[in-house]
């Protein structure tokens, strides 16, 4: 049974160390018990000639939160754009190999990217509200997606800023521009607005390194809130933000995944030597 | 080494000192600002000299004519001999009746081609098309002229058999022509400054490019392009060798646009070619008329500048 489900060289590297290490064990069943939501098989992806990410096999469960760390320039970033495929916006960007959602490879042909990005949302990097209303900004994607009585919208509204923390401090200012508020209540308020369409998974692209220490800690809590309901796949720069709140991370380097495992694994004892060097910051 | 070797021995500094304490510099640092200072007084000088000979030769007018009469009376018929009259609304409804037609015709078309051009274009089309719009804004409009009275009116003939020769549709539809490149470059650019985050945002929620650009781009531009819009209406009042050569010079107060009409801009036109003598009323009503469309495009331009700034949004 356990070995039907071996998927990649990753997973099989998790059973060996759990063999390893009893007090393990359990994690790692209860893991091969979770439903995967990504996976990627070899996928490799060019920008032109740049080959920016190379072999990558990564498998993603529901409802964990993974992290994603590496350096500048390692495709982190470029990673989690591929899962929505919005890496698709820069044209000279060529792809192989596969990524399923949901069992599904997301870069078949005939898979609308529409309905792709409806199941996976996005948090970006730099808070991008729109120039709208705060009401506006959070009812646009149901709109979008033909959601017109006013009373649905309003209770829409209202659960998603409950759920991105940010319903008492924005309730009696709904029809005031979004831009009026903080960088942290505007990335709280993106992330509203994603969740407005109950996805099924949240993609974050470090979403606190605009942010002050406050803001990011308040995202950091709303992270750990919304993983009973959502996958969470957080793209960071800070490590100590990975510790805290992820349950899985995966290490990349120059465009490959370097390790992955469980986050308290990859923190106290990595296999990888270059793992435990980026850890202890000798480099990066 | 370099100061040893350079000709009088002096170092780098001795000689950067030497030239800052130059007298030549020294006159020049003060003048430059004065005679820039000049220049720009220059046009606004010449601007209020302007407004003024406007304002006075009106004022002269309607020493002449009431002002009532003017502002209200329907028959605009200076030239009739014994019993003249001055009742501008003729020549204003004849201007507005060209400006609708323009914007009806240029709005939809400069709006679609913005949004081609800001969403949809790649850089080469974007990089061969905008050049192109520009020059088209640049052609005389003399040319657009012979345009619209020897092309555009003969094939609205054989759509609408009764077209007078002289019409208000052909004109109007040919000055909108000429200011689509003006809303769709100046739109373009207010929607090309929407930063792509917000254009990702809207993506990575499932919406697809044409909502991203009805929904998300569009309002946020809506300042500029607004003005862009207010820019090319008071273009279109102010037009005068299109209307001249096109519109006829029959100053008529109905809706009718397949008959021959006068705009305020074709009378001056009429009247500063003609042989009106220097000091005649009718040498005085051209200033007044010139003054009332003044407002107008005034009027226009105030309106586009309040309403980028109003509107405007910080991203």
């Amino acid at each position: 049974m356990v070995k039907t489900m071996i998927k990649n060289e990753n997973t099989m590297k998790n059973i060996v160390q759990s063999s390893q290490n009893v007090g393990e064990e359990s994690i790692i069943i209860n893991d091969q018990n979770k439903n995967t939501v990504f996976g990627t098989k070899n996928f490799n992806l060019w920008y032109g000639d740049h080959h920016a990410l190379r072999d990558i096999n990564l498998d993603i469960k529901e409802n964990d939160v993974t992290a994603i760390i590496g350096p500048s320039g390692c495709g982190k970033s470029t990673y989690i754009k591929a899962l929505n495929r919005m890496v698709e916006l820069v044209p000279i960007v060529k792809t192989n190999g596969v990524i399923n959602y949901r069992d599904r490879n997301i870069f078949e042909a005939q898979y609308e990217v529409e309905e792709l990005r409806t199941k996976v949302g996005m948090v970006f990097q730099k808070p991008n509200p729109f120039p709208k209303s705060i009401y506006d900004n959070i009812a646009y994607g149901p709109r979008i997606h033909g959601i017109k009585n006013k009373k649905v919208l309003d209770e829409i509204v209202e659960k998603s800023l409950r759920g991105a923390a940010i319903w008492d401090e924005v309730k009696d200012r709904l029809n005031q521009n979004a831009y009026g508020l903080s960088g942290g209540q505007q990335q709280r308020i993106c992330i509203a607005r994603c969740l407005a369409i109950e996805p099924d998974v949240i993609l974050m692209d470090e979403p606190t390194s605009a942010l002050d220490p406050i803001s990011t800690l308040k995202v950091e809590e709303l992270v750990q809130e919304l993983k009973d309901n959502y996958s969470i796949i957080i793209v960071t720069h800070n490590m100590q933000q990975a510790a805290r709140i992820s349950d899985k991370t995966a290490f990349f380097l120059n465009g490959e995944v370097v390790e992955f495992d469980n986050t308290d694994k990859i923190f106290s004892t990595p296999t990888d030597q270059r793992t435990e060097d980026y850890i202890s910051g000798r480099f990066g | 080494m370099a100061s040893q070797g350079s000709g009088n021995g002096q170092s780098i500094q001795d000689m950067i000192a030497k030239s800052r304490n130059s007298k030549g510099k020294k006159i020049t640092e003060k003048l430059m600002p004065i005679l820039l200072f000049i220049a720009a007084l220059i046009s606004v000088l010449t601007t209020i000299g302007i407004v003024f000979t406007l304002i006075f030769e009106t004022f002269e007018f309607f020493q002449r004519v009431s002002i009532t009469d003017y502002l209200f009376g329907t028959n605009w018929f200076p030239f009739s001999g014994n019993n003249p009259t001055f009742g501008v609304l003729p020549l204003i409804l004849g201007t507005l009746k060209i400006t609708v037609i323009a914007i009806i015709v240029a709005v939809p078309i400069g709006l679609a081609a913005a949004i081609y051009l800001s969403e949809y274009a790649s850089d080469k089309a974007r990089r061969t098309i905008k050049p192109i719009l520009e020059v088209l804004a640049g052609v005389p409009t003399i040319v657009y002229g012979f345009f619209a009275l020897t092309f555009v009116t003969p094939i609205l003939q054989q759509l609408i058999p009764s077209l007078k020769i002289f019409n208000a549709l052909s004109p109007g539809i040919v000055v909108g022509i000429m200011i689509i490149p003006m809303i769709a470059s100046l739109s373009e650019d207010a929607m090309s400054s929407v930063p792509n985050s917000i254009r990702e945002g809207a993506l990575a929620l499932g919406a697809t490019k044409f909502e991203v650009a009805i929904k998300v781009v569009l309002p946020a531009a809506l300042s500029g392009i607004i003005s862009s819009i207010v820019l090319a209406v008071s273009r279109a009042l102010g037009e005068t060798m299109i209307v001249s050569l096109a519109g006829g010079a029959t100053p008529t107060f109905n809706f009718d646009v397949t008959g021959s009409i006068q705009t305020m801009t074709a009378y001056i036109v009429q009247v500063s070619s003609g042989d009106a003598g220097y000091g005649t009323t009718i040498y005085y009503s051209i200033y007044a008329v010139g003054f009332t469309l003044f407002i107008f495009t005034l009027i226009m331009n105030l309106l586009a500048h309040y309403i980028s700034k109003r509107f405007r949004e910080e991203y």
